[in-house]
């Protein structure tokens, strides 16, 4: 199959730039948003689903949960050619598809609408039952929450079931910039450990470092990368 | 006669066998009826534990790569507690599923309030294109349950009842129908509560609906009936909160001076226990209160 090709090939480094036409500033550093690292990697290096393979039953799953500020998300959607870049710059307004949270039956690629907390996760879990329940035990299902998000209940619902049910294909990224009011003493991971997850804790900038988490085996346990970055401003 | 619920099991064990698309998720309730079903299909029988958050987006999941889901519980905690997911998780992403509930208006009054959810249908008429169906009788929810799990990605809320009329009635998924004609107004009887609307109305000169399903509501069928009826004088009886389909009712009758009644279960708590038929009373919708609220509010045109 071959892949659709972006407008040109996108690298890391045009990111800023991108998220610069939806936002009408110049100086976006990759540090200006929490999540680009995370996706700029799941996306290059890590999934399997391309423009070309958006709709095939077996390409791999991933779904923002975490709906809020998704620039980084279109962004990077944008660069790996899901849709066109002259989306951007209408971001937000009433004829463009892209609102300030993502609509899944408006957006090629995107997986799940999202904006209220704590659906994504549920979401995934009921996603990773569907493709096993069909006999596709290839396609991996990968959900993005922050760590504010993990306070709702309903996260802790889908976390419990889907490490007591070992939910293999099941992956989790938790991007914590110690957001949360209250925090989680002894650190999300240990949440996730608990109930069963394999987990891994890396420097959510460093890419080498958030590969190697992505892609490490976890036999029978669905598997959470808690990625640090620094805190909110 | 089994009830609805041991009717749903049945029916969903069989068909769970026949067709590969459907799956079930469960939390907790009516699992124990499940149990052959989920030794035969492990990966589409899931119970996620007591857990309605989960439980429905869960069917959310499933949904979005492409299988029927049927999610069950009490309607208290299918439609109630995780009402956004309903709203979310089936709506906002444009997929459909099943949800089939159990013991929604007082089908356990010992149990009191936290078990019982008269405001489901109503809370479901907030968001858009979900087909209700109010079986009145097993036969009739065996066969609307079979119409939902067909109904391509559309989006379902099947409503199970203790209640039963004593028989079935043929029914299809969408029409009202006609049960008796009359002339001095229309009654339209939801579900389980015909075979009291029947009651009370006879001997009286009236039309009596029947509705299995509820939404779409048949806006034709009570023009037509109030149209031979040679009266706009409607009342609705609903085993659900009272008024429930007013609103429906006055847009389908609204290019014409009508009256609506609504009858059902009432909006304050009762705070009693006790059975079923000590409910019905206490809400008006036994035989003899009907008809004295069915003469009371037709007494010109009755006359």
């Amino acid at each position: 199959m071959t892949q659709a090709t972006a407008e040109r090939d996108f690298r890391y480094e045009d990111l800023g730039r991108l998220i610069g036409l939806m936002t009408g500033a110049e100086k976006h550093g990759p540090a200006a948003t929490s999540t680009l690292d995370v996706l700029w990697v799941l996306y290059d290096r890590v999934l399997r689903v391309t423009p070309a393979t958006a709709a095939d039953a077996g390409r791999d799953r991933f779904l923002l949960s975490k709906g809020h500020g998704p620039m980084a998300y279109y962004a990077v959607l944008a660069a790996k050619g899901f849709f066109p870049v002259d989306w951007l710059p209408g971001f937000g307004s009433y004829d463009s598809p892209l609102g300030h949270h993502p609509d899944r039956t408006l957006i090629p690629g995107v997986e799940i609408g999202s904006g209220s907390l704590g659906h994504g996760l549920p979401l995934a879990v009921g996603s990773a039952l569907g493709l096993r329940a069909q006999g596709l035990a290839e396609p991996a299902v990968w959900v993005l929450i922050g760590d504010a998000e993990l306070d709702e209940g309903s996260n802790h619902e889908a976390l419990a079931y889907a490490g007591s049910a070992g939910l293999e294909r099941l992956h989790t990224v938790v991007i914590d910039n110690d957001s949360a009011t209250h925090g989680w003493p002894g650190g999300i991971a240990t949440r996730f450990e608990a109930a069963g997850w394999s987990a891994a804790t890396v420097d959510g900038r460093d890419h080498a470092a958030l590969h190697a988490a992505f892609t490490a085996p976890h036999p029978g346990r669905p598997h959470v990368v808690v990625a640090r970055v620094e805190k909110k401003q | 006669m089994d009830t609805m619920r041991e009717r749903f099991i049945s029916v969903t064990s069989r068909l769970l066998d026949e067709d590969p698309r459907l799956a079930l998720v469960l939390a907790e309730i009516t699992m124990d009826g499940f149990l052959p079903a989920q030794r035969r299909h492990p990966d589409r029988v899931v119970n996620v534990g007591i857990r309605e958050q989960l439980l429905v987006g869960v069917g959310g999941g499933l949904a979005l790569t492409g299988m029927r889901p049927v999610v069950h519980t009490f309607a208290s905690f299918l439609v109630e507690r995780p009402f956004e997911q309903v709203k979310l998780d089936f709506g906002h992403q444009g997929t459909g599923g099943v949800l089939v509930s159990a013991s929604a208006g007082y089908d356990w009054p010992a149990g009191g309030f936290t078990h019982m959810a008269p405001g489901d249908v109503a809370l479901l008429d907030t968001l858009d294109g979900w087909t209700v169906h109010v079986p009145g009788h097993p036969d009739e929810a065996e066969a609307l349950l079979r119409h939902a799990y067909a109904a391509g990605d559309d989006k379902v809320y099947v409503r199970l009842s203790q209640q039963s009329n004593t028989a079935p009635r043929p029914v299809e998924g969408l029409r009202f129908q006609t049960v008796r004609e009359g002339r001095a107004g229309v009654v339209l009887a939801v579900g389980p509560l015909l075979d009291n609307v029947l009651a009370a109305a006879e001997g009286l000169d009236l039309t009596v609906l029947y509705a299995s399903t509820v939404r779409p509501f048949d806006d034709a069928a009570l023009r037509a009936a109030v149209r031979s009826a040679a009266t706009a004088d409607v009342v609705l009886v609903e085993p659900y909160l009272a008024g429930t389909s007013t609103a429906a009712a006055n847009d389908a009758l609204a290019d014409a001076p009508h009256r609506v009644l609504g009858l059902g279960v009432g909006r304050a708590e009762l705070r009693r226990y006790g059975t079923i038929d000590e409910h019905t009373a206490a809400h008006g919708l036994d035989p003899r209160s009907l008809r004295e609220r069915l003469t009371g509010f037709l007494r010109p045109t009755l006359r």
